[in-house]
């Protein structure tokens, strides 16, 4: 099992890793997934559109079925007959650990790419560009953050959104009360029940959640942003360079082709599972950017 | 090992911008202290009348008590948290309803309620075992004195039962500090759930959950150390 | 206050609910049980043993153990067991632990510490004269465990075993907080995807009382048949 230390340190170049798996040694994710023929995908709960749990509970979604794409490619490139792929749920909070303890080989969800994240973890080519905002709920009439002053807010632990949202608390002492939920469908929860005055998250996310609820028309999106829109991008390994190698080029493939557009409008513009809500949201030209192009740069300012 | 160790998290400053990561963890500890305590003056209260319930000669006194008891104790902590947290505001008429989902530390309040009915349960137990267990010559002397029931347990019988009880008991407020960090579910930031956020924000897990580690342990031994005091200073000379 | 209750969601979901869903709660419950006593009988052993290293490195175990909330431990497992795996198989790269065999780690080695106490009681609960007469018949410490101490000490505490399997069977629920789909899990997503949480956990609520309600009152019976025998 013990690779040659030298080896191993060794960064391999992408031009190597064009090369035939066969021609030389694996390492990392691809070579773990070559010895067990299985590769573990983490899904959310409740990101939707990109990985949640449709009407039978299975994981469905955007960044899913991105992620379906690059299993194929790693089982073509490293020529199995057969590749197992095992599903995983994880949360906003245990997605990072459990990515560096091998629990999960790629998470498929709505993970934001920052140079913070990149120190723990590899992303791939963004899928998506989103900015932090908060829902509530129209008869309390909030639209900027100011109006937050002294409420209760929830967002979701382990995201960006909650940590923007602590520095926004600090910053500009609006004397918010913020509560840590699980994952978005609880965080939607307290907002829907009264529990909290605002959501605050990605607004692609709570433009779904919003979508999806029993009174859609009820809640309402804050018109001022936490944040620049923000990249996110599927997580896999820190340090894995062949396996981000054939990631990127299935991402870059999929992306350029007409199944790429496809794949967007399927999600995004059309009815989705389990309640066939259409989201409407078409492609940004910052989105169209990224597709002809794509970046898997954690700062904002390149897209 | 690809973990990068980083033992001076602690003193660099939150995402919060209200001090360092060691007051991060150091406010959800005084929380989880605040909640323990809070509930284990209701789950003490409580759980005695109920433990005497199931004492009493009345018939009807000890099914309210068993009832009491079976219902709290077959139903998991979470389960319940998640009763008292999203359920019973809905079920409540509208009114009172909102006014509680609007009270300032919600979670605080639902943990402190749900954690001392929840542990009630369990203090009835030791509370009923404890006078059981006492010679049944002891309440019979207090009605030879004139003693009313009431008067029987106030002077006689749970002055002698709480003493044999306290260890169980000890045991009992332990657990039902421990049980604070199930509050973290509907998000009272107490210490599991401080230390869960620490790691978030510093991706320091293993730092984070050791540190939590060490202050459990610490708490539980002044915990051990205070009750033995007690029990020290309320044993009846003689006795033992 | 039942008028706006849809029981239907509840009706709709079963097949999830108990296929899944509980089926990971049972399932985990009895594989943890039984690893929690094999482990925690030795765990017993190892403290009663007087044997100085042994019995430290037991106690230091059972009280770490017995002094932190569960819901700290599954995180702290959940994190760490690939880590420990990897140091263990002497593997550069941590080992892939899923999400169950994780869970069922983490559930056995707490469990234990709580198991050891029961059963250190019932091994001390054995007359002394009992180990002393092994020994005369020319029994080693395995044989005398084995064949005299254990089998009794299993039977005297049998229903504490059982009722402390119970309280397992309700903690397993905090495998909530991995997102992991047990009976509560499985619960709160389609309440939370349905937006029916009134209806999905007063009905989980149930399930479990009556599950645990009948369980003890069967532990209560052996208890009481136990007892006669004894």
């Amino acid at each position: 099992m013990r690779l040659p230390l030298a080896l191993a340190s060794i960064p391999l170049s992408l031009a190597l890793v064009a090369m035939p798996a066969a021609a030389q040694d694996l390492t990392g994710t691809l070579k773990k997934v070559k010895d067990t023929g299985a590769i573990t995908i983490g899904y959310r709960d409740s990101s939707v559109p990109f990985s949640y749990l449709d009407g039978d509970q299975k994981p469905v979604g955007y960044a899913m079925d991105i992620c379906l794409k690059i299993t194929e490619a790693v089982k073509t490139h490293l020529k199995l007959d057969k590749l197992e792929v095992k599903l995983n749920p994880v949360t906003s909070a245990t997605r990072i650990p459990l990515i560096a303890n091998g629990t999960i080989d790629l998470e498929c969800g709505s993970t934001t790419n920052n140079a913070d994240r990149q120190k723990q973890a590899g992303f791939t080519n963004s899928h998506f560009l989103t900015a932090t905002r908060y829902v509530s709920k129209k008869e309390k009439k909030l639209d900027k953050i100011e109006d937050l002053k002294g409420r209760t807010v929830v967002s979701t632990s382990g995201t960006t959104n909650i940590r923007q949202i602590n520095e926004a608390n600090a910053a500009r002492s609006l004397g918010l009360t913020i509560l840590p939920a699980k994952d978005h469908a609880e965080a939607f929860l307290m907002v829907e029940t009264g529990r909290a005055d605002a959501f605050v998250m990605d607004d692609v996310l709570l433009a779904s959640l919003a979508a999806g609820s029993k009174t859609p028309d009820a809640y309402v999106i804050s018109s001022e942003a936490l944040s620049k829109p923000e990249p996110y991008g599927i997580m896999l390994r820190k340090d894995d360079a062949p396996f981000k190698a054939v990631a990127d080029a299935a991402t870059k493939a999929l992306y350029g082709s007409p199944d790429g557009k496809a794949l967007y409008e399927k999600w995004f513009t059309k009815p989705i599972p389990p309640r066939g809500i259409n989201l409407k949201l078409p492609m940004t030209e910052a989105m169209q950017k990224q597709f002809a192009n794509p970046s898997d740069s954690p700062d904002p300012a390149a897209y | 090992m690809n973990y990068t160790w980083n033992w001076g998290i602690f003193l660099e400053p939150s995402p919060e911008g209200t001090g360092t990561y060691a007051d991060m963890l150091l406010s959800g500890l005084s929380w989880t202290i605040a909640t323990a305590l809070s509930s284990w003056v209701i789950a003490f209260c409580l759980g005695s009348l109920i433990g005497v319930l199931r004492t009493l000669p009345s018939k009807a006194a000890r099914a309210v008590g068993t009832a009491y008891v079976e219902l709290f104790r077959n139903v998991p902590l979470l389960v319940q948290m998640f009763l008292w947290y999203f359920v019973l505001p809905e079920v409540l008429p509208g009114s009172l309803g909102s006014w509680i989902k609007q009270l300032p530390n919600a979670p605080f309040y639902t943990a402190v309620a749900c954690l001392g009915f929840f542990t009630a349960s369990r203090v009835a137990e030791q509370v009923r075992a404890g006078i059981e267990s006492l010679p049944r010559g002891q309440r019979m002397a207090g009605t030879a004195m004139g003693f009313t029931v009431a008067q029987t347990y106030r002077y006689v019988l749970l002055p002698n039962a709480y003493r044999i009880i306290l260890p169980p008991l000890t045991s009992e407020f332990l657990n039902n500090l421990k049980n604070t960090s199930v509050a973290l579910t509907i998000g009272l930031l107490e210490l599991t759930g401080r230390a869960r956020s620490m790691q978030e924000f510093s991706f320091q897990v293993f730092e984070a959950f050791t540190a939590a580690t060490i202050l459990y342990v610490l708490v539980n031994l002044v915990v051990i150390a205070a009750a033995t005091l007690i029990e020290r200073r309320v044993a009846v000379p003689g006795q033992r | 206050m039942f008028q706006n209750f849809d029981f239907g969601v509840v009706a709709s979901s079963l097949p999830y609910l108990f296929g899944q869903g509980m089926v990971f709660t049972l399932t985990l419950t009895a594989l943890a049980a039984t690893g929690g006593v094999v482990f925690g009988t030795l765990l017993a052993m190892m403290r009663l043993s007087g044997v100085p290293g042994l019995w430290h490195a037991a106690k230091l175990y059972v009280e770490l153990m017995r002094s932190l909330p569960l819901v700290l431990v599954i995180f702290w497992f959940y994190f760490l067991v690939p880590y420990i795996g990897a140091w263990m198989t002497g593997s550069p790269n941590p080992i892939q632990v899923g999400a169950f065999t994780s869970a069922l780690i983490t559930f056995t080695l707490f469990e234990a510490a709580y198991f050891a106490e029961i059963m250190r009681a019932g091994i001390q609960s054995i007359p002394k004269g009992q180990t002393a007469a092994a020994q005369a018949l020319g029994m080693g410490y395995a044989q005398t465990m084995r064949l005299v101490v254990l089998p009794q000490a299993f039977r005297n505490m049998l229903p504490l075993l059982l009722t402390q399997t119970i309280v397992l069977f309700q903690d397993t629920s905090l495998v909530y907080v991995l997102s992991l789909t047990d009976f509560l899990g499985a619960a709160s997503k389609v309440a939370q995807r349905d937006g029916r949480l009134v209806e999905m956990y007063l009905f989980a609520a149930l399930v479990y009382f009556a599950v645990c309600l009948a369980a003890s009152f069967l532990v209560r019976r052996l208890q009481a048949r136990v007892a006669i025998i004894r």
